[in-house]
């Protein structure tokens, strides 16, 4: 199942722009699984160095993580100060604290504008841009989270680092030698 | 399973303690019949947990969804209001499996529904089905695609 639409300037990226592996989370900030998740990606992003460039988009079940749309809002408001990753690092940090007063917190802590902040999570595009996010998920056959794509191709082996890295070692041994 | 193409068959079975639902109800609606082997088993959860969040984009296309598992109304009351859904889950408890065997997507081994989708439209035609391995969640993006479909053929008529 191919990544659709493939990543764009529209993308939250970290890494180097023409890193030769293209990683992408669909991630929901409140689901255990995607935070058991979140040092395995840092560790990969380690170990491959400037050969990777690393995505994340949103896909929050609302109805069974109550908290999960502010906080992707709360990293979008975060990205318009410049600072998405800072936010989505802390909030992944602090996965269990995720209410309103906790996301300010997180927002103070990585200095972000608080003014700013508190005026732009309350906006609509904000939320259209995670609705967004979520639906073109669903389009490339995300069926749960956290799903990962890997050059554009849905990953389905085991979510452990050393197998994650195995298979992208085996398979693009001849990207990565470059 | 039954063929794209032929007319869905009727039923009527229980959605809670006292209220039942026929497919003739939704004359006019596109529907998403989703037969699913058990309430609480992990895939299961995850994927009518997906569906629910996917609510207001079948919406879209005038289409509705409905679960469909052996489970008495007891037991869907419960995993429903735990897992805080949207739709309705069907009983198709007694006689156990008839609307499953009669939609061909009853497993006799287990004694469950298979994991099976199958997308109705307005006039009550079968237009898309799909069979999942009972461990794999099939997501939504076939059943998307089908609807669309649905709407791209009725403009041109």
């Amino acid at each position: 199942m191919p990544l659709h639409p493939p990543i764009s300037n529209k993308d939250h990226t970290e890494g180097n722009e023409n890193a030769v592996i293209e990683l992408v989370e669909y991630g929901d900030y409140q689901c255990p699984y995607c935070g058991a998740a979140y040092p395995i990606v840092k560790r990969i992003q380690e170990k491959l160095g400037d050969k990777l460039k690393f995505v994340f988009r949103n896909f929050p079940l609302s109805n069974i993580h109550p908290h999960a749309m502010e906080a992707a809002i709360a990293t979008e408001s975060a990205a318009l100060q410049g600072k998405f990753w800072q936010m989505h690092d802390i909030v992944f940090e602090n996965q269990n604290k995720l209410n309103r007063s906790s996301l300010l917190k997180y927002a103070k802590d990585v200095e972000l504008d608080i003014d700013k902040f508190t005026i732009d999570i309350t906006r609509p595009e904000l939320q259209k841009k995670v609705e967004e996010d979520f639906e073109s998920g669903i389009r490339s056959g995300v069926n749960g989270t956290p799903t990962f794509f890997i050059n554009g191709e849905k990953y389905n082996g085991s979510l452990e680092e050393e197998d994650m890295l195995d298979f992208i070692i085996r398979k693009y041994n001849n990207l990565l030698k470059i | 399973m039954l063929k794209i193409g032929t007319k869905a068959p009727g039923f009527s079975l229980s959605a809670t303690p006292d209220q039942k639902i026929s497919l003739e109800e939704f004359k006019w609606k596109n529907i998403i019949l989703a037969f699913y082997p058990a309430d609480w088993s992990p895939v299961c959860g995850d994927q009518m947990a997906l569906y629910n969040e996917m609510l207001k984009y079948f919406h879209k296309h005038n289409a509705e969804l409905i679960g469909i598992s052996v489970d008495g109304v007891w037991c869907h009351l419960s995993f429903s209001s735990d897992r805080k859904l949207h739709f309705p889950l069907l009983a198709d408890f007694e006689p156990k499996g008839a609307v499953a065997r009669m939609y061909e997507v009853y497993d006799d081994a287990t004694g469950e529904c298979k994991r099976a989708l199958y997308v109705i439209d307005e006039k009550g035609i079968i237009r898309w089905n799909h069979l999942s391995p009972v461990g794999i969640n099939p997501g939504a993006d076939g059943i998307l695609e089908a609807l669309e479909e649905i709407d791209r053929t009725k403009e041109v008529v």
